[in-house]
């Protein structure tokens, strides 16, 4: 169990926002952040932050104050966010300050990313083959085809991720739709359909770590950091723009990141009262369900009809609305997660509140080129 | 049978060659651990020995997984047609026995002809024309019907 609390928090909201940058918005989650806590900028020992598309992080200290602090740039894919906040416990447990700033924020163009090639001359976007979109819709269509999952339980994540999000005042995607409308919207990648993938977004995070101890002087409310651990790939496991794949089978890395967090926690899957799991696309939260430990592969077909996973059920799962009502800004999305877990800790989650006092929450972060990344929070 | 493509250009080097019109796509395998990679590649992430030679992958195979592509990849980087001009087209993971899956557009875009596990053989596809009238092709992988024809 790692010595650090998390004691103040910030956001940008998440959608699409003319005329305000990435660096803004990540401005504005880091001043938002600094007044939850009470404290300045120049109180700052160090800080931690990235983005994919919205500049280098570090160049925001002209404008949040040129203070001499530390400050590392992180980039890192899709667990860009969860890796600032990875350093950002390390560098606390290392003693090298007690007194930091994660930071996680973007602004992407709009409609799918546009990727290039893993090498050479680029035979692979040029072939139509470098599209994410396509590896979630084979991923979920093998995962269908073993383990009987089937296209009305994608579209009731769907669904269910819309009504979190109308909830949420800092979503993008504030409209319920029904299993209906998510199932009958356009098909963009069999068998997920449009309003079952997220899309490229914009918004910003910041979280303000301390040393565990020293916590209850900045917050009468300090959310502790049980666990931060991110994992890569491994020969064998089936990952996103892989142009081939081994025979072999490894579980991959959300399995390597989840185990690692738990142990590092002391705990079990059965422990977490309310879960983030990225939802990059519906089919995604489902087989993370059981990457993560939360069930056996196949046994969410059932979990979903119980309704297990709405804020009411046994298991809350993306309580704030997920990837899929708040849209993917990659450096911040992690952190997003992070957020509503102090939130729903706090018992400050409003509507979209989890009952009966949730104690302990996980969060689990995946992206290109096969990276998880996974914390354990609790009261 | 494949049509005969009059001009034919590869999409790129060293990723596949054309064989009386039929792509033959290029691989490693590792002479300590018998790993086959695709596309070439010196290290290999299974065992970590940096001693590879140059193989030619099987060119039939059983779809391991699919979907299909309902909407314009963005282009550049895709050579293909984009617009009022595009089609759907199925994308899969064909198993290689003994050797790998390899990603390949598909031939058919059609779910309710699409099967995990049916037989698949390679096939050449042109993507568009070059500057010189020259048809760009790449790979693709078509179904084998039952009397062992392309369907
Ligand atoms: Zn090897």
């Amino acid at each position: 169990m790692s010595d650090v609390a998390i004691v103040g928090i910030g956001m940008h909201e998440f959608g699409r926002h003319d005329g305000i940058s990435g660096m803004d918005q990540g401005v504005t989650a880091v001043r938002r952040a600094l007044a939850d806590c009470g404290q300045q900028w120049s109180d700052m020992e160090f800080a931690v932050g990235g983005s994919m598309d919205a500049g280098a992080a570090d160049t925001m200290v002209s404008r949040v104050g040129l203070t001499g602090l530390p400050f590392t740039n992180v980039v890192n894919g899709c667990a860009t966010g969860g890796t600032a906040l990875a350093q950002a416990v390390n560098t606390i447990e290392s003693g090298a300050g007690d007194l930091g700033i994660a930071i996680g924020f973007d602004k992407h163009e709009k409609g799918a990313f546009r990727i290039k090639g893993p090498r050479g001359k680029d035979w692979y976007g040029g072939s139509g083959l470098a599209l994410t979109t396509q590896f979630f819709g084979m991923k979920i269509n093998r995962y269908m085809h073993e383990h009987g999952i089937t296209r009305p339980t994608l579209a009731k994540v769907g669904a269910k991720a819309f009504r979190n999000g109308a909830l949420n005042p800092m979503a993008w995607r504030r409209k319920p739709l029904s299993e209906e409308e998510v199932a009958d919207s356009l098909m963009l990648s069999y068998p997920l359909t449009q309003y079952m993938f997220c899309s490229p977004g914009e918004g910003g995070v910041a979280m303000i770590l301390c040393r565990a101890d020293k916590a209850k002087q900045y917050t009468d409310r300090p959310i502790y950091l049980k666990a931060a651990a991110v994992r890569t790939r491994k020969f064998g496991s089936f990952e996103v723009l892989a142009p081939s794949i081994a025979l072999e089978h490894d579980a991959g890395p959300t399995s390597a990141a989840s185990k690692a967090a738990f142990e590092q926690a002391g705990i079990g899957p059965e422990d977490v009262d309310v879960a983030q799991l990225q939802d990059t696309e519906a089919g995604a939260e489902i087989m993370h369900m059981a990457e993560n430990g939360f069930c056996e592969h196949g046994e969410q077909e059932q979990m979903l009809a119980n309704g297990d996973t709405e804020i009411n059920g046994r298991l809350p799962v993306n309580t704030d609305g997920g990837c899929l009502a708040n849209g993917e800004p990659i450096g911040a999305s992690g952190l997003r997660q992070v957020y509503e877990n102090v939130l729903q800790l706090r018992g400050d989650a409003g509507e979209r509140q989890v009952p009966n006092d949730p104690k302990v929450a996980y969060t689990h972060v995946y992206g290109a080129p096969g990276i998880s990344g996974v914390t354990i929070l609790s009261r | 049978m494949t049509t005969p493509i009059a001009n034919p250009v590869a999409v790129a080097d060293g990723i596949f060659t054309l064989n009386d019109g039929q792509p033959v796509l290029l691989g490693s395998r590792c002479t300590n651990c018998d790993n086959h990679m695709f596309p070439r590649q010196h290290g290999c992430p299974r065992c970590m020995f940096n001693e590879q030679v140059d193989v030619e992958l099987a060119t039939r195979g059983t779809l391991w997984t699919w979907t299909v592509q309902a909407f314009p990849p963005k282009a550049p980087p895709y050579l293909g047609p984009v617009g009022d001009d595009f089609e759907p087209f199925g994308v899969g993971y064909v198993e290689l026995p003994g050797q790998l899956r390899v990603e390949a557009r598909l031939t058919e875009s059609d779910p309710e002809k699409l099967q995990i596990g049916m037989e698949m053989e390679i096939v050449p596809f042109v993507l568009g024309t070059d500057e010189d009238g020259n048809d760009v092709v790449t790979y693709a992988f078509a179904p084998v019907t039952q009397n062992g024809d392309q369907s």
